[in-house]
């Protein structure tokens, strides 16, 4: 395997068949310069959701990497990706979180962009530049591959990278688990307004590895375990569904995407949840049914957090939401949380939601407040010269991963690990380092998309 | 405004700065369960986030109550599950726990029902500043408006309503796991 090439990006730093990761893949300012390169600027990136900019003219400015972009959709209806960058001397052309405008001004120097990125107005066109300028190679720089799903909003700056839904492979069924109704309806979500956006003080994969799928991290979250915010008044989550639950990890080694998952027993009904309201346990009860019957077998599956390599965060039930965990430098991230809710569900259920939501994740969710404070303080205490020479330990569950696992009637797609028993494994996080480290090997797209390889040899 | 009104609203400043430097007081002596008792049964705490909107769009810029995401939109049985955590002692984000400050200024009187002279309840505006510093350098100071109504129960001021506009866009603390 790549990772382990002697002459490859610097070897050792990890060592997938070891279980082992280099602490400098966090805290080294030339390796996340290199990240920026041969990372951001290759993936596909969540940008936003199309409910943000229903109209013609609307904009959200959204995040790429480190750079601000504007997601926004031009008179004509199409939904462009630009650099958020005027391109005669760089200022942002839009300060603004979101809007609606027929331009984007720049107010250095006034050069005006349409929102379809075209260079419409120059000021002194004719005096000072002779009409001699010109204007059609000077629009706002665009974001080459973009793509709509089920109202989520994907970019890419690599004109070489896959197809969306080729990088996304057989796991565009474990997104759907996020984006779908509960109800099995596709696509049957949509976003409530407000974006939270925070900073904490760690590497961007600390928040990253949790969401692939951290099965370890009870301790930390005991208090509020104690405390119960959980739909039916006790612990942070409703746990009857899952009890009776296999609980699976499941990694797609050939893309470096991940989920957690959990699959009810064939005919079995789902037991009783958020029994706080009445009228939401009611409206989930239907749920369930109209999943079974809609999605068959399918149907006995839901998700629990998962990742989207590198670093958009799917957290599927109930807090469902969407995070993109941006790098703000080697020692700093910059979350953006979306929360989603079914579309079709009645006032009073979002209502409901959207406070469990709050209660739960974000810098006041009591939930997510403790996991903060470990990356925070992982990621300080990993930066010294000795610590760095100790890696960390992704042992856990190694060697028992299962290719073509299936249960009661059910083929689950991916490398699966059965977590039932063993409550934990590092299963998920082994596969974000695992494609991480391919992706700072590989020259080119070319070396990445080895399932391409793979058909052309048959 | 007569006289006595003039005196009256004089008296009720007075009182409600002690009362707001006292509740200050609770919650950096961290003494929660006497803060709580200072909040009606009714409660509303509400800190929206602020959006980057054009000046003609102003009405955009905070996210609304009971509509959209907050940073937080409490009520009073949540607010006491927030302290209950706080005291499990092994709530990690406040545990070592935080040396905190709550500065409050600029505290006017905006209006009071049904008089000065009587107040069942009165709407009062402040600035605040909260430091926090914890474990060895980490230290935060979220600054902003505060806008709170307080009714009088049984000759007691009580804390109804309470609107914390906080003046950031990106949150630049890890989290909020204090009290505003």
């Amino acid at each position: 395997m790549a990772t382990t090439r002697k002459d490859g990006y610097r070897p050792g730093l990890v060592d997938i068949s070891a279980g082992q990761v280099s602490r400098e893949i966090f805290v080294n300012e030339e390796i996340y310069r290199e990240e920026l390169e041969r990372l951001f600027a290759r993936v596909w990136l969540f940008v936003g959701h199309e409910s943000q900019i229903p109209k013609p003219g609307d904009y959200f400015v959204s995040g790429m990497g480190e750079e601000s972009v504007i997601l926004c959709r031009d008179r004509a209806g199409k939904v462009h990706v630009f650099l958020n960058s005027c391109r005669h001397r760089g200022m942002k052309v839009c300060r603004y979180d979101e809007g609606n405008t027929p331009v984007f001004t720049c107010p250095y120097h006034g050069w005006s962009y349409g929102t379809d990125g075209q260079l419409v107005g120059v000021p002194y066109f004719r005096e000072a530049y002779h009409e001699k300028l010109d204007r059609s190679r000077w629009g706002l720089v665009e974001v080459p591959r973009t793509y709509l799903y089920k109202g989520t909003v994907w970019a890419c700056w690599d004109s070489a990278a896959p197809p969306f839904l080729e990088y996304l492979g057989d796991f565009v069924r474990y997104l759907d688990l996020t984006l779908d109704g509960w109800d099995g309806s596709e696509g049957g979500t949509e976003i409530l307004g407000g974006i939270q956006k925070w900073r904490i003080p760690c590497n961007w994969k600390f928040p990253a590895e949790n969401f692939c799928g951290d099965s370890y991290h009870n301790i930390s979250h005991r208090s509020v375990d104690l405390v119960g915010i959980g739909p039916s008044g006790t612990g942070r989550r409703d746990m009857r569904e899952r009890q009776m639950a296999r609980r699976l990890q499941v990694a797609f080694y050939e893309r470096g995407h991940q989920t957690g998952v959990y699959l009810f027993p064939k005919d079995q009904a789902t037991p009783p949840s958020y029994q706080h309201s009445p009228e939401v346990s009611e409206y989930f009860a239907h749920c369930e049914e109209e999943r079974r019957k809609k999605r068959g077998e399918w149907g006995r599956l839901i998700g629990s957090p998962g990742e989207i390599f590198p670093n958009t965060a799917l957290h599927p039930r109930q807090p469902r939401t969407i995070a993109v965990w941006h790098p703000r430098g080697a020692h700093q991230t910059e979350v953006w949380r979306w929360y989603v809710v079914d579309s079709a569900a009645p006032q009073e259920v979002k209502d409901f939601l959207r406070d469990y939501y709050i209660r739960y994740s974000g810098p006041g969710g009591m939930t997510e407040q403790d996991d903060m404070e470990n990356w925070n303080y992982a990621h300080a205490a990993s930066r010294g010269t000795i610590a760095r020479r100790y890696p960390y330990s992704y042992e856990q569950g190694l060697g028992f991963e299962t290719e073509n696992y299936e249960w009661q009637g059910l083929r689950i797609p991916g490398t699966v690990m059965d977590i039932t028993d063993a409550k934990s494994s590092e299963h998920n996080l082994r596969n974000l380092y695992r494609r991480w480290a391919e992706f700072m090997e590989a020259e080119s797209w070319g070396e990445l998309a080895t399932w391409r390889l793979a058909r052309a040899a048959e | 405004m007569d006289g006595n009104e003039r005196i009256s609203r004089l008296l009720l400043k007075q009182e409600v700065d002690e009362f707001l430097y006292y509740e200050a007081d609770l919650l950096d002596a961290r003494r929660y369960d006497d803060w709580l008792a200072l909040l009606a049964d009714d409660v509303r705490y509400w800190m929206p986030m602020r959006r980057n909107v054009k000046v003609d769009d102003l009405e955009r810029e905070f996210t609304r109550e009971g509509r959209d995401i907050s940073w937080f939109d409490e009520g009073k049985q949540t607010l006491t599950r927030r302290v209950r955590q706080i005291q499990t002692g092994i709530h990690w984000a406040e545990e070592p726990v935080s040396r905190i400050s709550h500065v409050i200024s600029n505290i006017r009187l905006l209006e009071a029902n049904p008089s000065w002279a009587e107040p069942a309840e009165v709407a009062v505006g402040c600035r605040f500043l909260v430091y926090r510093n914890r474990v060895e350098t980490e230290t935060d100071i979220l600054v902003g408006k505060r806008e709170d109504l307080l009714r009088r129960v049984e000759g007691e001021l009580k804390i109804t309503r309470r609107r914390i506009l906080l003046d950031q866009n990106v949150l630049l603390s890890k989290n909020l796991t204090f009290f505003f």
